[in-house]
Parts: C-alpha cells; structure tokens; sequence
C-alpha cells in the first residue's frame, strides 16, 4: 500500500504527469454561493488525490473543473466540489480562518492551510494532496494519532510542584515575562511543520517541531515547574537531537510561530543541563 | 470494517529534490566536508612541520599546486557560505530579550558577522598579511 510522492504538476497546467485519469467532473453550473455583481469567476481545476481504505489499495488523483470566483481560497474550491460535484471527496475543515488548524494540505506539494491559500495566487491545475508524513485514512483525511500521542508527551501544560489554594490569588505574571513565550503559544496544532519536516519523514520516532516547541513555551513560563519532567523527553535522541536545522517547519508555519528556533534553544538548553550535570561537582539541571 | 490507512513514504535518496528548501540544506551539509577536509589538511601540515624542514618545504610546494589552489578556493567559498547559514541561525538560538522586547535578529546575527570579519583581520595581521 506504499504509494511514492509523485511531482507538483507545472504551475503552466498539465495533467501532472503520466498517470492515467478519468476525465474530469464538471459542474457546468456558474457557482451557487451568493455573490456581487462586480467579482470575477474562473474556472478552476483540482487534481485531488483519493483514497478510499475499504476498496483502494492504492491512491489516484482525480480531476475536477469548478467555476470559482477569485477572491475564493483552495477550501472554498472543495467545499464547491463537495457540494455540486462530488459528495464522496473528504477532507477537514472548521474555521476557515486560519484558526483552527484542521484544513492541512499539501497544495502544489506545499504543506499550506487550504482556508489560507488564495486561488488567485494559483495558476493551472492546482495539485491538492494530504499532508505528507501522515497515514491517509481517505481521500485527504490524515491519521494525527502520532503527533497526539507526542504531544502528550511533552506535558503542554503548567506544571507546578505545590498547588496554590484559589484565595491564595492568581499567577501574576509580567508582560515582559509573558513576552518570553508568547510567540511560542500560538501553535494551532495544524502539523504542517510535521509535513515540512524531513526529519518527521525518515525517522517517525522523532518527536517532531511542534511538540518540542510546546515544550519550549511551557518551559519558558513563568509559572512552571516542570522543565525536569519535560526535559526527560525532550532532551534525547528522538527529541531535540533528531533535528538537524533544516528550517523548513518555520517557513511553513501559518502562525508564523518558528518552531526551529524554539529547537535550536532546547538544544542549548539540553547541553548546558549535560554540562551542569556531568562536568560541574554535585550539579543538577 | 477493515481500515487500511495509506501510508506513503518520503524516497530515502530523492527527498530533497522536492523543494528548493531542501536543496539549500543539502547544500549547507555539504559544506561542512569542505571545512572537514580542510582541517584535516592542517592537522598534515603539523605532521610535515614535525618532520623536518625538508618535509615542510615539499607540503609547501604542494600547497601551490593548481589541483590545491582549486581545492583552496573550493574550501573557502564553502567555509564562506557555512559560516553565513551558521551566523544567520545565530538569531533563532540565541534570542536577546530587553524588557518585554526582543532585539531585532539582524543585530544579533549582523554582531556576528562584526566580529567575524575583526577577528580575521587580526588573524591577517599576526600572519603578516596586512
């Protein structure tokens, strides 16, 4: 049930190759979604990649030719296929706004939210495939166990040693010292970097960017105190140093978060622990 | 109902022809066999050095052979860009934090370089260069 990555078609059009394709659905409907008199409609083609796990074993691409209008994004583009075309393509959406993270997509062989892929930024025939590095469990629909279970092994949350009782009031915290991490807060568990990352690809085992970086944040709080517990995990062969800078989780990023960075800081932070641990007299991380 | 997800595997060898991200980190690994090889070239020279001055007037007179020279430059242009990579990541590993503000990242990255350049400067003056 392998299946290889095939090439990106051309950004001139093309079929994408060779592959032999059943000829494209076709609405022939101008778009059913409300629209003003002034914006401008076109006829876009997607070349979707199916799976369907009770019947295929292995996966095809399949093209569609849907009236669009331009300002719409890749996810309006499917939602229109799924609505006037072809009821049995699935994929995952929820916000539509860059928010939610669950649109993931390889677009054009790009790990991109497909909510925030413009269609007038595309030319041709747009490649649309699941996110890469994941099982398919149909159509464009990923199995994110992998990543679940690893994030719940870095401990995304605030550890503390002692509970405070409620009258004993809130955590106080200084903007200065929220600004430590804050960047680092606004993953949306969207895996993109996992899809951009061939590190995830070649070794599985890898605890990945995303991860790590939750770690990072929760290691920078102010509030905790569980960098030990969380450094256990992180500071091994499968965590941190599985990374070798490729750089590639940061520019995909839709929240513009730069996981790299929070990695290349863990490692900095895991050696000087091995430093303090294994070279200083009675040292403790 | 049986699943049978679809896994698709990354080509081992072919991965970084996907996108030229990829190529650019190739790239930047390859370059550290330059600054490897160079280094290995100097521990030779030590080694000719303590054997003799006949020895070391022979390492020298290789050092000016064409296939060095181009060896040479081959190992600088690469030193050149490895150490760029390396200065630039200087930025994401080393954040600086004053007050609730981060240091723009070009002044990190741009002190490096700074004391790149004074420190080789120096290194040219010691060896006489300049």
């Amino acid at each position: 049930m392998n299946a290889p990555f095939p090439p990106p078609p051309s950004q001139e059009g093309g079929d994408g190759g060779s592959q032999a394709m059943p000829a494209p659905y076709h609405d022939g409907l101008p778009s059913g979604r409300p629209s003003g008199k002034t914006m401008k409609e076109r006829l876009v083609q997607l070349e979707v990649l199916r799976y369907n796990p009770d019947t295929d074993t292995e996966a095809h691409f399949q093209r569609y030719e849907v009236m669009c209008q331009e300002e719409w994004v890749v996810l309006d583009a499917l939602n229109k296929v799924k609505e006037s075309i072809d009821p049995t393509l699935n994929y995952r959406w929820s916000c539509h706004m860059a928010v939610c993270g669950s649109c993931g997509m390889m677009i054009n062989g790009e790990p991109k939210l497909s909510c925030h892929s413009f269609l007038r930024d595309y030319e041709g025939v747009i490649r649309v495939e699941p996110l890469t590095h994941f099982p398919v469990e149909r159509d464009l629909v990923t199995a994110p166990d992998d990543f679940m279970e690893k994030l719940k092994r870095v401990k995304p949350y605030v550890i503390t040693k002692q509970k405070k009782p409620i009258e004993a009031g809130e955590y106080k915290q200084t903007p200065a010292q929220l600004m430590k991490f804050r960047q680092y807060s606004m993953c949306i568990n969207c895996m993109l970097c996992y899809a951009a990352c061939p590190e995830y690809g070649l070794t599985p085992h890898f605890v990945g960017p995303a991860a790590l970086t939750l770690a990072h944040r929760y290691n920078l709080d102010s509030r905790d105190e569980g960098r030990r517990e969380r450094m256990e995990v992180v500071a091994t062969r499968e965590g941190v140093w599985e990374c070798t800078f490729v750089g590639a989780c940061s520019e995909v990023c839709p929240a513009q978060v730069d996981p790299a960075s929070a990695l290349q800081q863990l490692k900095i932070v895991g050696s000087i622990d091995w430093i303090v641990e294994h070279l200083l007299p009675g040292g403790k991380p | 109902m049986s699943r049978r997800p679809l896994i698709r595997e990354l080509p081992p060898t072919r991965w970084f022809l996907r996108h030229p991200r990829y190529l650019r980190y190739m790239a930047r690994e390859v370059t550290s066999l330059f600054v490897g090889a160079y280094c290995v070239l100097l521990v030779i020279a030590m080694q000719r050095l303590s054997a003799g001055p006949v020895a070391w007037q022979e390492f020298l007179v290789a050092l000016r052979s064409p296939a060095s020279l181009v060896f040479h430059l081959a190992a600088m242009a690469a030193a050149f860009y490895h150490a760029g990579t390396w200065f630039n990541a200087t930025q994401k590993a080393m954040p600086l934090q004053i007050g609730e503000d981060f240091v723009p990242g070009a002044y990190i990255s741009g002190a490096h370089y700074l004391v790149w350049a004074v420190l080789s400067l120096v290194v040219l003056f010691v060896a006489g260069v300049i």
